[in-house]
């Protein structure tokens, strides 16, 4: 099989990236998975959409990307919903440390033209009413953050992109990439040869992977994050709730469930996506402290996806040293929330057009010259 | 009996006729239906419509019903309260 562009993963960016191309007229695309649409991280993320960045560079992706979802429904035309509500996120600042850089961050995404601000402990309790003040200093509110459902997300993406032509291969394991005289020759699945010149590594936790294929050195690496869900009340809770200190994030979905997650700060790297015992204890714990009504909740699931860790925790999306290899990835547990504009800007920059946004600072080469322009601290 | 009234999943409430209406659009993989549906993701955790979604995609593709690989099984086998988790947590201790 013969293509001009190979991506390698379905999930959002790997879609996003797909409906992109084919948007600006390019044919003969095709998109490969080793398993299902969604079945890595896109497919397990905690569907929180925000803007509230501590780097100008994921602020920037992330205003840009909520801008699209406001209209992905007409956009992409999709019949089904993509359940975007925008109650906004509280994040919590629980140290005087904290108090002082959301200060800066909200200073950071005001002049972005982000709607946050800073909130006092009684404006906070009075936008989520169950929340345990005495816990913290202040907090900070962007009202026009939100929720969006990753599966229908990713299939809105999913069914415009073959509307326009894209291929989709599932089950397909890349087993290797030939390259010969620095130029891509094919992509070598289990069952298939997808004879190319550009290959696009949308893998995820896969990254690295993919990259040692062609001889480029991608420095990230997979980490295990879990995540539960509740049975379903009537709503009680519009914002996503989130503290980096105390460790949790912890939202309301349309559905009625609460889903919520935390960071195991002894996870090693790996791809286990199994999930723990010990994460339903610490989870339970971080809860009840915070917001104990909802400890009132039975659990009904658990499970885990990877978060692709990279140095600075800010995505690589860019070109790289062999010719039609191109990368977006590292993510660092945030690529969902981000991939209209990892779609739109790596189209760009595969097709030679003026960039929407100026994204030299999430270029690979980045690490070669040891030169570190900002590191995010804004994570869960 | 009318497809709409016969519920395949009931903590979700999917019918026989959403399912059928989403074999129809291609979708195949049954977790890729259970992520667009929300079958099987209700408290019972797929304990009675994990079966029956697996028989009626087998007679879709007319395959063998062990041929269709079941949703993946996820803990909690039942649902437990956060705060007896922590309850039980601190006790430990």
């Amino acid at each position: 099989m013969n293509f001009d562009y190979v991506i390698i993963g379905s999930g959002i960016s790997g879609c996003s990236i797909a409906y992109n191309l084919a948007n600006k007229g390019i044919k003969r695309i095709a998109v490969i998975d080793k398993n299902y649409l969604t079945s890595g991280s896109t497919g397990r993320c905690g569907a929180g959409v925000r803007q509230q960045w501590g780097t100008k560079m994921n602020c920037m992706l992330a205003k840009a990307s909520i801008e699209f979802f406001e209209k992905a429904q007409e956009t992409l035309n999709y019949q089904g919903d993509i359940e975007f509500s925008q109650a906004g996120y509280l994040i919590l600042a629980v140290t005087d440390e904290e108090d002082r850089d959301f200060e800066k961050n909200v200073l950071l995404q005001q002049s972005l033209g982000i709607p946050s601000q800073k909130l006092n402990k009684l404006e906070a309790q009075k936008i989520v009413p169950h929340l345990n003040i005495d816990i913290i200093k202040s907090a900070t509110f962007c009202p026009t953050d939100g929720h969006l459902n990753p599966f229908a997300m990713t299939d809105a993406y999913y069914q415009a992109a073959i509307k326009l032509g894209v291929k989709f291969f599932f089950k397909e394991e890349v087993i290797d990439i030939i390259v010969r005289n620095d130029k891509i020759e094919k992509v070598i699945t289990k069952n298939n040869e997808f004879i190319t010149n550009n290959v696009i590594n949308a893998a995820g936790g896969y990254a690295k992977t993919i990259g040692d294929m062609v001889g480029i050195d991608i420095p990230v690496y997979p980490e295990r994050h879990e995540i539960l869900v509740t049975e379903p009340i009537e709503k009680i809770q519009g914002p996503m709730v989130m503290s980096f200190n105390k460790n949790i994030y912890c939202q309301q979905v349309p559905h009625g469930s609460f889903i919520m997650g935390r960071t195991n700060p002894y996870e090693l790297p790996g791809f286990s996506i199994n999930s723990s015992w010990g994460f339903l204890d610490e989870m339970s714990k971080t809860l009840c402290e915070i917001l104990p009504a909802v400890g009132n909740l039975r659990v009904i699931r658990q499970w885990a996806g990877l978060y692709t860790m990279s140095p600075d925790r800010q995505p690589i999306i860019s070109d790289s040293k062999l010719k039609g290899f191109y990368l977006a990835c590292g993510f660092s547990g945030h690529g969902f929330m981000f991939a209209p504009m990892t779609g739109l800007l790596l189209s760009e920059i595969i097709l030679n057009e003026e960039l929407s946004i100026d994204i030299n600072e999430l270029h690979i080469n980045r690490f070669n010259h040891k030169q570190v322009f900002a590191y995010e601290k804004s994570v869960v | 009996m009318n497809k709409e009234n016969i519920i395949i999943c009931r903590c979700e409430d999917i019918s026989l006729e959403n399912i059928e209406k989403i074999f129809a659009m291609g979708y195949l993989d049954i977790e890729v239906i259970k992520r667009i549906l929300r079958i099987g993701m209700g408290p019972c955790q797929g304990n009675t419509c994990g079966q029956l979604l697996q028989r009626e995609l087998s007679n879709y593709l007319k395959v063998k019903m062990e041929d269709i690989k079941p949703l993946t099984s996820r803990p909690l086998v039942v649902g437990v309260k956060l705060k007896d988790i922590n309850e039980g947590a601190e006790h430990e201790l």
